[in-house]
């Protein structure tokens, strides 16, 4: 489904990805891990448009997208679920929903995909006039995972959404991570919680100063010494 | 000083401070969308006068003539845009408020070379009669037809910006540019369409301008467009409500301090007062709020 081949980005002189290769098949859960800083977000931002691979190439349903522009890529159905949530605080939860569906046009589609988004976070439905400043933090969480699912994503780009969150809030996202892929969308995943991330993924990347340094089915990596040692505490 | 002088002070504020308003909601919803002063808004207002003001010498009658002012500003304001600042979007913010300076100069001084120096006279498109309200206090025909013009825009502004597909990515982008992205809005064309109304808004202020004072020149624009920029920043600069309040309490204070006997050359330095004071005291403005980050 995504197939990501030798792409290096640069942030001015800073060479953030050294020629990063992945891939993702549809019907998948696949997680990217690492420490800070070490180009997870950054992957994410080219995939989704908002950074430019000065080479390499990234295929999406067997047609290039890289040096495409971010609205082409949201159309094809590759949505990009940021980190920090970035919910429009200003607007109010239903108009933040719209606004993941902008690209589209069909009005029933649309109706229907809110009536699933606000069954799946019931708290929404409750907000819906609200601010989304107003949220807690976990609410925004869901919020942004809503709003994603507005676009009809067939792979969901996911950066770190357990950010900030209580540990019961973290095992409530994960689930419904799994409810989403369980229903047909395919997710890529960026996170800090690298258990967690582990527990649910089918297949792990381990990312290391802008290099994939290690990859392999996820209760494989749960398991290696190394693994433990480096992200899981012990 | 008696109750009908204060009721006709404030008349008269507020049919020029609505005017000011209308300028002051492009100052501020350029500012929501890419923090810039727009320095040369005022000169697109002038421009809006003199389409006016060849529409109304063709024959043209004011609703025409204005739509037409309006069309010619919003196509200028999205010229300026491309031409002047899309090169510079990524630039440090003091380039472009030096470019907006520059391309104020180059319109006032196009105005000048093409149009000559001389104000004009604004033909009479609209009959001026005196409506006397109670007492002593009279309202206008064209007082009327500035306040008109001016709720009937907001209406439509106030419309487009919170019920429309462009007016929901235009409060995106300007809240989160890069989010904006992400939900897939053409954030070029948002911004284009944003200069597109607001330089509309400067160009209907400056035909109803020329109406009720009927003369235009190249730089008519200055005073009014840095008037607007006072109303901006005393509503709160970015912030659409602000700036109809700040437009409509500045034209009040100032016909106010006018109307004193002694005092009507103070008009314009107490603008600017009013400007030094809120930067002083509330840079945010009225409705300005401190930003807080939410982690």
């Amino acid at each position: 489904m995504l197939a990501v081949k030798d792409i290096n980005v640069f942030y001015g002189a800073i060479h953030a990805l050294k020629g990063v290769s992945l891939d993702v098949k549809e019907g998948e859960i696949v997680t990217m891990i690492g420490a800070n800083g070490a180009g997870k977000s950054t992957i994410l931002k080219t995939l989704s448009g908002l950074l430019k691979p000065q080479s390499g190439s990234i295929e999406f349903l067997d047609k290039p997208i890289h040096g495409k522009v971010a609205q082409d890529i949201v159309k094809r159905g590759l949505v990009h679920c940021p980190e920090g949530r970035r919910v429009f605080a200003n607007m109010s939860v239903e108009e933040n929903l719209e606004l993941g569906a902008f690209l589209r046009k069909d009005k029933k589609g649309i109706a229907d995909d809110m009536a699933s988004v606000y069954k799946r976070f019931p708290r929404m439905l409750e907000r819906s006039k609200q601010l989304a400043g107003t949220l807690s933090g976990g609410e925004q969480q869901m919020l942004a995972m809503g709003r994603a699912l507005m676009a009809r994503p067939k792979l969901l780009l996911l950066d770190e959404p357990s950010m900030g969150l209580a540990p019961l809030l973290v095992r409530e996202i994960f689930n419904i991570i799994q409810e989403i892929n369980q229903t047909g969308t395919t997710v890529l995943l960026v996170e800090q919680n690298a258990n967690m991330a582990l527990s649910i993924a089918h297949r792990a990347y381990v990312i290391e100063t802008g290099k994939i340094v290690l990859t392999g089915a996820a209760e494989e990596l749960a398991s290696s010494e190394e693994i433990k040692k480096a992200y899981l505490g012990g | 000083m008696t109750f009908d002088y204060i009721v006709q002070q404030l008349i008269n504020g507020i049919s020029i401070g609505s005017i000011y308003a209308l300028i002051a909601l492009g100052y501020t919803m350029v500012y929501g969308i890419i923090k810039l002063i727009n320095f040369a808004h005022g000169d697109v207002f002038f421009v809006g006068a003199y389409t006016g003001y060849f529409a109304a010498k063709a024959g043209l009658g004011l609703i025409l003539s204005l739509v037409l002012a309006m069309v010619v500003c919003g196509v200028l304001g999205v010229i300026i845009e491309r031409l002047a600042y899309k090169p510079l979007r990524n630039a440090a913010r003091i380039v472009i408020l030096i470019t907006a300076i520059g391309v104020s100069f180059l319109l006032e001084n196009l105005g000048i070379t093409f149009l000559g120096p001389q104000a004009q006279g604004f033909p009479e498109i609209v009959k001026k009669t005196d409506f006397t309200l109670f007492g002593g206090v009279v309202i206008d025909s064209i007082q009327i037809i500035v306040l008109v013009v001016t709720v009937i825009l907001m209406a439509v502004l106030q419309y487009i910006v919170h019920r429309t597909k462009i007016g929901k990515a235009m409060r995106a982008v300007s809240y989160d540019m890069e989010a904006a992205r992400l939900m897939g809005i053409n954030v070029d064309s948002t911004i284009s369409a944003t200069f597109a109304i607001g330089s509309a808004l400067a160009g209907a202020a400056g035909v109803v301008f020329a109406v009720m004072y009927p003369s235009v020149d190249p730089l008519m624009g200055i005073i009014p467009g840095l008037k607007a920029f006072i109303a901006a920043v005393l509503g709160g600069i970015g912030i659409i409500p602000g700036a109809l309040v700040g437009g409509l309490l500045l034209g009040v204070v100032e016909t106010g301090v006018q109307s004193i006997p002694g005092m009507s050359l103070w008009r314009d330095g107490v603008a600017f007062g009013i400007l030094i004071l809120i930067l002083i005291f509330k840079p945010t403005g009225l409705f300005g709020k401190n930003v807080r980050e939410k982690v």
